[in-house]
């Protein structure tokens, strides 16, 4: 980790694939780089086995450009689709078990601390609601009762979409699945909620319709978390296949979602706003 | 050596072979090799693999990561150590495995080699002989098993740590003096066979062309050209 493992070794720049080349001219490493300038730079991710008009894709793609130290940083994933495409990423990311990632992530965490006591490494678990709420539910929300501090993000599809359609404890109370043919009996669980209660220091939920918005909330997240303590975001990420969203439609729908129960939400504790006042603050002086 | 005792060999051995530690090979101690997956003396080693280097068709180093990037001064070091080398075998070519992230939909196998996939490579290129060196030990072992599986290329493993038992020639504790070293038996080698080659550097990485940021058309957007794209009869507000 670090920058001096996106350098290339002195007499190998010809031998480099003009990707790993790209990435190091004109990637995100050591700049600071604002997501509405994405097209303009070497992205971090770019190819990805994701399903045609899957809206958990766009929404890696956004938060990997909003990263604000990407060769300092951890993805853990789990098994779902999100991990499909946060492997191919150029950042380092480690699979867990199944419900395991915020375990893992409180371990690396601490080693990070200890190993780099004087400096920022960040840790973020992406996983989906099945990794997060069902079957991570106990490792999840005790990472959180413990303080850990690292970010972790609910890619939440409503569904078991890697294995053919099966109910989740976020799916929408009645909804009805190819493999839940009489539909789901009771609420979908207010993670948002949970994740204050259990002590996260910064919480939010989002429909990602606006990347500005998506990479102020993961800054955001990433940065209370080195700080303070646990932080959490909440995305709706539409799974278009099992839930038959149109590929031209999944725009519309999550902007639809956004009206009705994905409202933004964003919390956060006195401290971490008096924080980010403070630096939002520092950073408009700069800019002005 | 005796021909009995060649135990792992160049393939295709099969899907799924046997691995080297379960025919019964066992790493080499401090200061010896393996060759075929017997323990041998290093100089008898490195004289094989110069041999292998210096008659096979479309002989290929493939730099890992550890030696890739600059990550510190010996990595740096043993790169150069590596371009070294490289200059020595008459029409080598060097091909860089500079991360072990999958990738999809495929690599471009002139320009990479995955460890995932390794075979494409040196199918695509007819690489009959090859060098690791710099590749981490679990994903070096990974490929030099998928290698033995499915190509008939002869593998040779320079290792910093103590070795691979799955390559035909396995060579420990490799840091630049060593690979220094080993350059020097080539060239001797090079030279009892009567073998004349000027030092050059391999050919630059055939890469695909370098993208133009400024000329973005609506299929680059790939999948999500389609929300971008206006709709029949659908209006496009300024203010959108």
């Amino acid at each position: 980790m670090g920058l001096e493992y996106v350098k290339i070794s002195p007499g190998f720049e010809k031998y480099m694939p003009r990707d790993y080349v790209d990435l190091v001219e004109y990637g995100q490493f050591g700049k600071e780089l604002d997501v509405m300038q994405m097209g303009q730079f070497k992205e971090l991710v770019e190819e990805h086995p994701m399903c045609a008009g899957c809206y958990m894709a766009y929404f890696i793609r956004v938060f990997y450009a909003a990263l604000p130290k990407p060769e300092d940083t951890i993805v853990l994933g789990t098994a779902g689709c999100a991990r499909l495409a946060l492997s191919q990423a150029a950042v380092p990311f480690i699979y867990g078990n199944y419900g395991d990632t915020n375990a893992v992530a409180s371990g690396l965490k601490r080693a990070l601390s200890i190993r780099f006591p004087d400096k920022d490494k960040d840790v973020v678990v992406m996983a989906g609601d099945g990794g997060l709420m069902d079957i991570g539910f106990g490792m999840t929300m005790h990472s959180w009762f413990r303080r850990e501090k690292f970010t972790t993000i609910m890619v939440d599809n409503e569904v078991y979409g890697n294995t053919g359609g099966q109910e989740s404890g976020m799916s929408p109370k009645g909804i009805q699945l190819k493999m839940a043919p009489t539909g789901k009996k009771f609420d979908k669980i207010n993670a948002v909620e949970l994740a204050q209660t259990a002590g996260c220091v910064y919480v939010a939920r989002i429909s990602p319709t606006n990347p500005k918005r998506i990479a102020k909330v993961i800054r955001r997240a990433i940065l209370a978390a080195r700080k303070f303590g646990p932080t959490f975001i909440h995305a709706y990420t539409s799974c278009n296949i099992e839930y038959s969203i149109p590929t031209r439609e999944v725009l519309a729908d999550a902007r639809q979602r956004e009206k009705k129960d994905f409202k933004f939400y964003e919390w956060m504790t006195d401290e971490v706003k008096e924080y980010f006042n403070e630096i939002e603050k520092k950073a408009k002086e700069v800019k002005s | 050596m005796q021909e009995e005792k060649k135990v792992i060999v160049p393939g295709p051995a099969g899907y799924n072979p046997k691995p080297a530690a379960f025919l019964g090979v066992d790493l080499p101690p401090p200061g010896r090799a393996l060759l075929y997956g017997e323990e041998v003396d290093e100089e008898k080693a490195m004289r094989e693999a110069a041999k292998a280097m210096l008659t096979r068709g479309n002989p290929t180093i493939f730099p890992g990561p550890l030696v890739l990037w600059g990550w510190n001064a010996a990595a740096m070091e043993k790169a150069k150590a590596v371009l070294e080398l490289a200059q020595e075998i008459p029409n080598c070519r060097i091909i860089p495995m500079p991360d072990y992230r999958p990738k999809y939909p495929k690599i471009d196998p002139e320009a990479e080699i995955n460890p995932n996939h390794p075979n494409l490579t040196i199918l695509h290129n007819k690489i009959e002989a090859c060098i690791f060196v710099g590749v981490h030990c679990h994903y070096a072992n990974l490929s030099l098993r998928m290698i033995r599986a499915g190509t008939n290329c002869f593998t040779i493993a320079l290792c910093a740590e103590m070795g691979h038992e799955d390559a035909m020639v396995s060579l420990r504790d490799q840091h630049a003096e060593e690979i220094r070293r080993f350059k020097d038996v080539l060239v001797q080698v090079r030279n009892e066979m009567g073998i004349e080659w000027e030092p050059k550097l391999p050919p630059e990485n055939p890469s695909l062309p370098k993208e133009d940021w400024t000329k973005i058309t609506p299929f680059d957007f790939g999948e999500y050209a389609a929300l971008l794209m206006p709709r029949r009869g659908e209006v496009v507000e300024e203010s959108e």
